[in-house]
């Protein structure tokens, strides 16, 4: 049904809704001569304003995306440097947002922190995504024994439970950045593998991949032109979701002290140190900025995908 | 396929011709430990130029059968032979070569399209695959195509599927099929999503390219009145088996089997005063699950007698082009041949 919006766009008044129907026109001329008038005003429909709030978001986000990766070009102190004449002070021009109880820049470790956790979340993901995603595509596309037995493959690493996996795997292997990412990617990958699939499996039933066949497209052909453009959606709002909770369970690792080793911060690292040894009640700041700033980075990547989810959903037809 | 001894030039080509010779064909589901028959040996041929319509109820695989056909469906015994090649033995680039001569028109327009693509790349997609033509060579042939099919090149070209209404989805999975230059018209059910007045436009374009590209199509619908007007000969299906096939006004005029006559006697007539004589038909249609011994029919068959469910009626000639599945058929034809 053509919507208000689209009604109201032509401003002819006069219009009978007949005529809104292009398929009622009795011959084909007035098929034709319809049609170039319905279809000016689709943009109406298709590109609704994102909002201020999608923006606020954007822009945070690319803050501390530009933060982490021109940390080192930024006039900031080393975060490790103790300043012993300067202890657990409050925000001022010489520390921007303070410093901790051995004196070290707070804004220089919420800055070199935030590496971390972005880059376990977004390589964590890139890493599900790959694989996970690939292997969804082709289950819910094929079926039959092999999406039995990816399904399988999935359910065994789903089974598992991924905190204590990690926790072993980090004793023994070793508290680096890597290992971690890949350890939380790899627990991405039967998520990525689920949500794709399913997706994937639904575009597969349809008439239009059926038409596909007939024509002698295939299947690589069919996977990547008929499947894939209507998977993306949901895998580029089920991505960012997913980035914002590895970077909570990573946060969650670094404050259980499982995460890179100290010094080095990341913001699990900085609220764990703000919370410990009473530091909460002498300096709240310690504790407070990451914290902050992870709730925020979270909020925003999850109102993005949303909104970009709004964007990317497309009307099917008139019928 | 210029290696293919085919006889496809019009004047050469013997008017009997058979296209399309499905032999047995069998297709079954599994549904849990059971399987399923969805099709059950069916039998029929398809001629040159001609529109073999395909009736019966939901449920009956009529549907599966023209899925059937284009190997979209597996089968799972008999014979699919399209100009001598048993399609059901076909594999891999054979197939996918083989297959492009046989196109399906689809029930949902809207479904039939990938909601994603550009009209203009949906319609090229059979060019593109098999490579054929320049980029503006395609380009052309694409607008042509839209043209033929009665939507502007120009207006719809760039837009995508979901900003055309269903007739005109429709119109351009038409064009689609047709840009793969087949001998051979599937469609399943192309009008019964459409509204009335579409309806009419879409079975015409249908009749008009059926001329022009000198097409054969097979005609699978639940509408006999839809049926008639567009088929020159019409299988009638019930519970995965054909039980009447006959010339389109020979089995309108005389239907011989008691299913024909009570579909027949279904379609609604446009005068409120005419009361309807017949009795409407009671009961389901029976699970493919555990189907009737016998005759199929003969839980639903006001005629049925102790030998329908002893003894499967098969598929007889009961008069020049008249075939009908049943021990007691009804109507002017049964007169002196009641059984054999």
């Amino acid at each position: 049904m053509p919507d208000d919006r689209e009604l109201l766009d032509t401003g002819s008044s006069a219009k009978l809704l007949g005529d809104r129907f292009p398929g009622m026109a009795a011959t084909d001329e007035q098929v034709v001569a319809l049609q170039s008038e319905t279809l000016d005003s689709d943009d109406v429909l298709s590109k609704k304003p994102f909002g201020f709030l999608f923006w606020f978001a954007i822009t945070w986000v690319g803050l501390v995306f530009l933060a982490a990766i021109f940390a080192n070009l930024l006039p900031l102190q080393s975060p490790n440097f103790q300043n012993y004449s300067a202890l657990n002070q409050g925000p001022s021009s010489a520390h921007l947002l303070g410093t901790d109880d051995l004196g070290r820049d707070l804004l220089a470790r919420l800055i070199f922190g935030s590496r971390v956790s972005l880059i376990v979340g977004f390589c964590g993901v890139a890493i599900g995504l790959v694989v996970g995603g690939t292997a969804g595509l082709i289950s819910g596309y094929k079926g039959g024994r092999l999406d039995v037995a990816l399904n399988a493959g999935s359910f065994i690493i789903l089974a598992f439970p991924a905190i204590v996996a990690v926790i072993a795997i980090v004793t023994f292997w070793g508290q680096s950045l890597f290992h971690i990412t890949i350890i939380l990617g790899i627990a991405t990958i039967p998520l990525m593998f689920r949500v794709i699939r399913a997706s994937s499996l639904s575009f597969a039933q349809r008439d239009f991949v059926i038409a596909a066949k007939t024509m002698g497209a295939t299947d690589t052909r069919i996977v990547l032109r008929e499947i894939l453009p209507n998977v993306i959606p949901v895998t580029v709002t089920f991505s960012l979701i997913t980035v914002a909770g590895i970077i909570v369970i990573e946060g969650t690792l670094a404050f259980l002290g499982l995460s890179v080793n100290l010094p080095t911060p990341s913001w699990g690292n900085l609220i764990n140190e703000g919370t410990a040894n009473n530091a909460l009640s002498t300096n709240p700041y310690i504790m407070m900025w990451p914290a902050m700033s992870m709730f925020l980075l979270l909020w925003s990547i999850n109102l993005i995908g949303d909104r970009l989810r709004q964007r990317f959903d497309i009307r099917e037809g008139l019928l | 396929m210029s290696n293919a001894p085919t006889v496809t030039d019009p004047d050469t080509a013997n008017a009997d011709e058979i296209v399309l010779d499905v032999r047995n064909l069998v297709v079954e589901f599994k549904s849990g430990r059971q399987r399923v028959q969805a099709v059950s040996g069916v039998t029929f041929q398809v001629r040159r130029g001609e529109t073999l319509g395909l009736v019966g109820e939901s449920g009956c695989g009529k549907s599966t059968t023209g899925r059937t056909l284009v190997q979209v469906q597996p089968a799972t015994s008999g014979a699919i032979d399209y100009q001598g090649q048993d399609l059901t033995l076909l594999k891999g680039r054979k197939l996918r070569q083989m297959r492009t001569k046989i196109q399906m028109i689809f029930q949902d327009p809207i479904s039939s399209l990938n909601p994603r693509r550009r009209i203009k790349d949906i319609v090229a997609e059979p060019l593109v695959i098999w490579r054929k033509g320049t980029k503006e060579e395609r380009t052309a042939k694409v607008r042509e195509m839209l043209e033929a099919v009665g939507i502007d090149p120009d207006a719809a070209g760039d837009r995508r599927p979901g900003e055309f209404s269903g007739g005109q989805c429709q119109r351009i999975s038409i064009a689609r099929a047709l840009m793969a230059e087949p001998d051979l018209l599937i469609c399943d059910e192309p009008v019964s999503a459409l509204d009335v007045s579409v309806q009419a436009q879409i079975l015409n374009l249908l009749a008009d390219l059926k001329a022009k590209f000198q097409l054969t199509m097979v005609f699978i619908a639940h509408d006999l009145a839809v049926v008639k007007n567009v088929s020159d000969r019409v299988a009638v299906m019930y519970l995965g088996k054909l039980v009447e096939v006959a010339g389109s006004d020979d089995l309108y005029r005389e239907a011989a089997h008691p299913y024909t006559e009570a579909l027949l006697a279904s379609i609604p007539e446009p005068d409120p005063d005419h009361i309807s004589d017949h009795k409407a038909l009671t009961g389901e249609l029976p699970s493919p699950l555990n189907p009737p011994s016998g005759c199929r029919f003969r839980t639903r068959c006001p005629y049925a007698q102790d030998r329908c469910a002893s003894e499967e009626p098969l598929l007889r000639e009961l008069a020049p082009g008249h075939q009908v599945a049943c021990h007691f058929p009804v109507g002017p034809l049964a007169s002196g041949s009641a059984s054999v």
